[in-house]
């Protein structure tokens, strides 16, 4: 798949889903260059200076939100603290110390990271010195953003990207937060009808269509990335010329983005059809718990073959692992009886998504 | 010595329950003991009914989560110690209950239960002369 040897690059990454769909992108020296710089560029829009702090609390490894970042803030002369996901109170407790002042979180994240502050009596105004946080890799809404900026006392910007494209970087807010600027120098940008692939006149929503301009290891030609959004007319108030797309309007198929993991129903569906015990009636509730972004799944038995507590509990266990395992989010199992789930008829829904955004 | 029970899977949501006894109503089961067991997620309801098979084809056809089980139903009388003494018996052959659970009718009382060892179990009430209710005396209860 590398239009060059691949001798010549020095790092790949993969995307999110981690099953038939994943994706491979390789890269060279130079690809890796640019897109430090890239990041950089998209830090420095949004007030993130070589005296700043920055906490990068996303997942390193195949995930580009780690490395890409990290990359990004160095070129840009930030010290960074690459604390990675997990454990909130870790991530306050060095947010205090070394007096993070820019984040890399996802909103759903940001949310839950300002409950426990409160539940610990840390109020972010007075005991912490945040005020610039980048937010992306899950879609959220406006209203979850502000909240987002009031429980923190931060300005919160939406950060775009795809491990395709390399990742974190293709297109980012700047002050302005009307619109994400996508780098016209790194990639041609379309919109299309995704029904009649024609392109679509800016302000009209349709599929985003990206082409590479300068990579090397991986240039990709028209690659649809099946999120829907539309160019922004006008010209921006901050003065930069490059072309601003809308907040992410959704997809063009059945992609779910949760926790900055994409995954598609085909996967849950896989594992659930191993297990002879269940139908093949299932539903995916995407929901809010407690500000965090949850999955549930709910699933038929075939029949009804045990009263023993024991098997149906270690049933619902193994499944629920084996999702973990391939889906790297751990969904909320919930075994029903047989009929009890909508009965799907033609094209069946098989995801709901609940999830609030304040 | 044993009989079928029915078991019907219960979500954990309103109504269910009565949903599930409404369609046995329907169609004149009786429902001679009933147990509900549960998780915070979901509930299992156990039941012994005048006509089991019958019960279970009714509930199958209503899209109802059942399946029929055998326990055992062993009649002692109510006085104090003999549910201990029955169950005794039992412990002392190495059998291992896995649940269990009694109702009363007039003077008896009938100790339902579900065992991984039929084998021993027939064996023990064999040699102790227990009274085992049998599936056509249900009706007669």
């Amino acid at each position: 798949m590398a239009a060059i040897p691949i001798r010549d690059c020095v790092r790949l990454h993969s995307s999110s889903g981690t099953t038939g769909n994943s994706t491979v992108v390789l890269h060279s020296a130079k690809d890796l260059e640019a897109w430090a710089n890239q990041v950089a560029r998209c830090m420095y829009m949004v007030g993130i200076r070589d005296t700043d702090i920055f906490q990068n609390t996303s997942r390193y490894g195949m995930f580009t939100g780690g490395l890409g970042f990290q990359y990004g803030a160095e070129r840009l002369g930030a010290l960074t603290v690459p604390t990675a996901a997990g454990n909130t109170k870790r991530q306050i407790k060095f947010i205090r110390d070394f007096g993070t002042t820019c984040l890399h979180i996802i909103p759903s994240y940001a949310t839950r990271l300002a409950e426990v502050m409160q539940e610990e009596g840390i109020d972010p105004r007075k005991d912490t010195q945040l005020k610039i946080i980048c937010i992306g890799a899950e879609p959220h809404l406006e209203e979850q953003r502000k909240r987002i900026e009031q429980l923190l006392d931060v300005k919160a910007y939406n950060c775009f990207g795809m491990s395709e494209m390399n990742g974190p970087g293709v297109a980012f807010e700047c002050t302005e937060q009307n619109g994400l600027h996508i780098w016209e120098d790194y990639v041609l940008v379309e919109v299309i009808d995704p029904d009649t692939l024609e392109p679509v006149p800016d302000g009209e929503i349709g599929e985003l269509v990206l082409t590479t301009l300068n990579r090397e290891a991986m240039p990709l030609i028209r690659y649809r990335t099946r999120d829907l959004t539309c160019i922004l007319t006008g010209e921006c108030a901050c003065g930069r010329t490059h072309k601003r797309i809308s907040r992410f309007q959704g997809r063009s198929d059945d992609m779910i983005i949760l926790k900055g993991v994409n995954l598609f129903p085909i996967q849950v569906e896989k594992i659930l059809m191993n297990f002879k015990e269940l139908g093949s009636n299932y539903l995916i509730t995407l929901e809010t718990i407690n500000n965090n972004d949850e999955m549930l799944i709910e699933v038929e038995l075939s029949e009804l073959f045990t009263d023993d507590f024991g098997v149906l509990q270690r049933l619902e266990k193994e499944i629920t692992r084996q999702l973990k395992d391939k889906l790297l989010v751990t969904p909320r199992l919930k075994l029903v009886g047989k009929g009890s789930l909508p009965v799907q008829e033609g094209k069946a829904v098989r995801v709901k998504d609940r999830r609030t955004f304040n | 010595m044993t009989i079928n029970q029915i078991f019907v899977f219960l979500e954990n949501k309103y109504g269910k329950l009565n949903e599930v006894l409404g369609v046995l109503a329907k169609e004149q089961i009786r429902i001679i003991a009933a147990t509900v067991a549960d998780t915070t997620e979901f509930g299992i309801l156990r039941l012994i009914v005048s006509n089991p098979q019958q019960a279970f084809r009714i509930l199958k056809e209503n899209q109802i989560s059942a399946n029929l089980t055998e326990v055992l139903t062993i009649c002692t009388d109510s006085a104090a110690g003999s549910f201990a003494r029955t169950l005794s018996y039992f412990t002392q052959a190495g059998i291992n209950i896995e649940y269990m659970y009694c109702f009363s009718v007039t003077a008896k009382s009938i100790l339902v239960i579900r065992t991984n060892n039929y084998e021993a179990a027939r064996e023990v009430i064999r040699r102790q002369n227990l009274d085992c209710v049998s599936e056509s005396n249900l009706m007669n209860l």
